[in-house]
């Protein structure tokens, strides 16, 4: 692959080494970008080259536009891997790439920005016919309208902030009170978080499946699925646990998904890959969520099922090559599962930062996506995940039996992680089933406490 | 006169802030009166923010650390001097 000589990764951690693991398979040189924090972390001597753009705080390093943009013009890459997080679904970032003729490894600013607000994302799936919760068309000017709204949709209901993500601006109402109550305060949380107050209802979906669909889409036209992820075991919104193919679907279902999902990737003109979420109700009705226009945390789990490189796809279509391969040439086989592991207390998800001063890791069958070694520290600065373990096996059961066998031989020192609960899960009778739901962590946690 | 001095401590490593948001006023100013359990500050620990909360009602006579100073774990933080 000739096209791109020397790629910048602007993120850190595991994604960073991720992004630079497969530029070596390409002979593509990298700079690594890293504040004074991570100035001892791995991925920063991988790296062909390595720049310190600033302190240890997010919004004066990996976060600040221009820092990242000076180092890629004095470093000469030709383009930008935003991994995922940081900038990555930030169109303000990949507007400047294109106006400093760097290549964003993503889609266009435009699409990014589209896909960034709900209330548009949600119009634009409706056009292609994709189902979305049902819920309120365009912002709700007023508290009024709000109620009226309300009163037909029926409670209860979701009010959500156009522009939020990550769980923060998000209400569950119950009643007439309740949203009277809640109003004022999300468009003023969601001016302050995200500046923009608009806000629209939803209906809320009581034990959700959070389901998500791999895609991919090049400059031709070209549009592929990779099969669906499995997201349901979350703790604070956030994964834990991610599977692929999902135990939850039958053939028939997963064959609707995924046409859905392709069918609102077409309409909105995306390029490189991406992730459309839906989520799942009781009665196997499914609706979009949202879509993450990025790498996503657990796209291993498809890496192995369908033995393709993700990031090798990304750079190809960002290069400006076709899909490197049509639907039907793309298979799926076996079963994959994703662990991550957390520097957290495994009962309160507290963070727990510290040095590490053991990190013993399994030695066969897994895959491992880690963004620390033994002695590194682990720093406040950033997000608590410290490393993936992945499996695939000929079936979800030995799937499950060797993520267990590979989790019971770890050793992690010097900080608190979730290897505990992580092992636990693989345990429990529900998780086997594989008829769980987002509430399934909560679920356990209440019944360890009892 | 006045009451005994007491040092509140950072439980954990993380910044520190005084306003709950960038736009928002400051949760207590130098001088203030506070009561136990008055919320003075926040710390962000890996994308978490936990409050730092005056163990004992008194007048909050000053801060130790700066607004977005990195905090060790244990660190003083600010000095309450309670009422007498």
């Amino acid at each position: 692959m000739a096209y791109f000589n020397k790629v910048l990764v602007a993120n850190r951690g595991e994604i960073a080494r991720r992004i630079i693991r497969t530029c070596q398979q390409l002979n593509i040189e990298t700079v690594a970008v890293y504040s004074e924090a991570d100035a001892q972390a791995p991925f920063v001597s991988e790296a062909t080259e390595a720049v310190c753009i600033g302190p240890a705080q997010a919004k004066k390093s990996y976060l600040d536009i221009e820092k990242i943009i000076q180092a890629a013009k004095e470093t000469g890459a030709d383009a930008i891997h935003p991994g995922y997080g940081f900038l990555s679904e930030n169109p303000v970032f990949a507007g400047r790439c294109e106006q400093e003729n760097i290549v964003f490894i993503g889609p266009s600013a435009k699409v990014m920005e589209t896909m960034g607000s709900k209330l548009e994302a949600r119009e634009q799936m409706k056009k292609a016919g994709v189902p979305v919760v049902p819920g309120s068309v365009g912002r709700l000017s007023s508290i009024e309208e709000a109620l009226a709204v309300a009163e037909e949709l029926g409670y209860p209901l979701m009010l959500k902030a156009s522009a939020g993500g990550g769980g923060i601006g998000m209400q569950l109402v119950h009643s007439r009170e309740e949203l009277q109550k809640a109003f004022d305060s999300t468009i003023q949380k969601a001016e302050s978080f995200f500046n923009d107050g608009a806000v629209f209802l939803e209906k809320w979906i009581s034990h959700p499946r959070h389901i998500e669909v791999q895609v991919a889409a090049d400059r031709f036209g070209n549009i592929v699925h990779l099969f669906e992820r499995e997201c349901s075991v979350q703790r604070r919104n956030q994964k834990v646990v991610e599977e692929s193919p999902s135990p939850f679907l039958d053939e028939a279902l997963r064959e609707q998904l995924l046409a859905a999902a392709v069918r609102g990737v077409k309409e909105i003109g995306y390029t490189n890959v991406g992730t459309m979420e839906f989520i799942f109700d009781e009665h196997k009705n499914f609706y979009f969520l949202e879509m993450n226009t990025r790498l996503q945390v657990e796209h291993p789990v498809t890496e192995e099922i369908t033995g393709l490189d993700l990031v090798e796809w990304q750079l190809r279509i960002a290069a400006g090559e076709e899909l490197p391969l049509q639907q039907h040439e793309i298979h799926k086989s076996g079963h994959a599962i994703e662990c991550r592991l957390y520097a957290e207390d495994p009962n309160t998800f507290f963070p727990s930062p510290g040095h590490l001063t053991k990190l013993t890791l399994p030695q066969k069958e897994v895959r491992l996506d880690f963004g620390v070694q033994e002695g590194n520290d682990v720093t406040p600065f950033y997000d608590p995940m410290i490393g993936k373990i992945i499996v695939h096996g000929t079936s979800r059961d030995e799937a499950i039996k060797k993520m267990e066998r590979a989790l019971a031989q770890m050793d992690v020192q010097g900080l608190k992680t979730n290897l505990t609960l992580l092992e636990d899960i693989m345990k429990n009778d529900e998780f086997i089933s594989g008829d769980y739901t987002t509430q399934f962590l909560e679920k356990k946690k209440v019944q360890l406490e009892r | 006169m006045t009451g005994a001095a007491k040092k509140v401590l950072s439980p954990i490593p993380g910044v520190f802030y005084r306003k709950p948001s960038p736009d928002k006023d400051v949760y207590v100013k130098e001088g203030d009166a506070v009561k136990e359990g008055d919320v003075i500050g926040l710390v962000e620990v890996m994308k978490n923010f936990y409050e730092i909360k005056a163990e004992a009602a008194g007048v909050l006579e000053k801060f130790l650390v700066n607004e977005e100073d990195v905090l060790d774990a244990g660190q003083e933080i600010a000095v309450i001097v309670a009422e007498s």
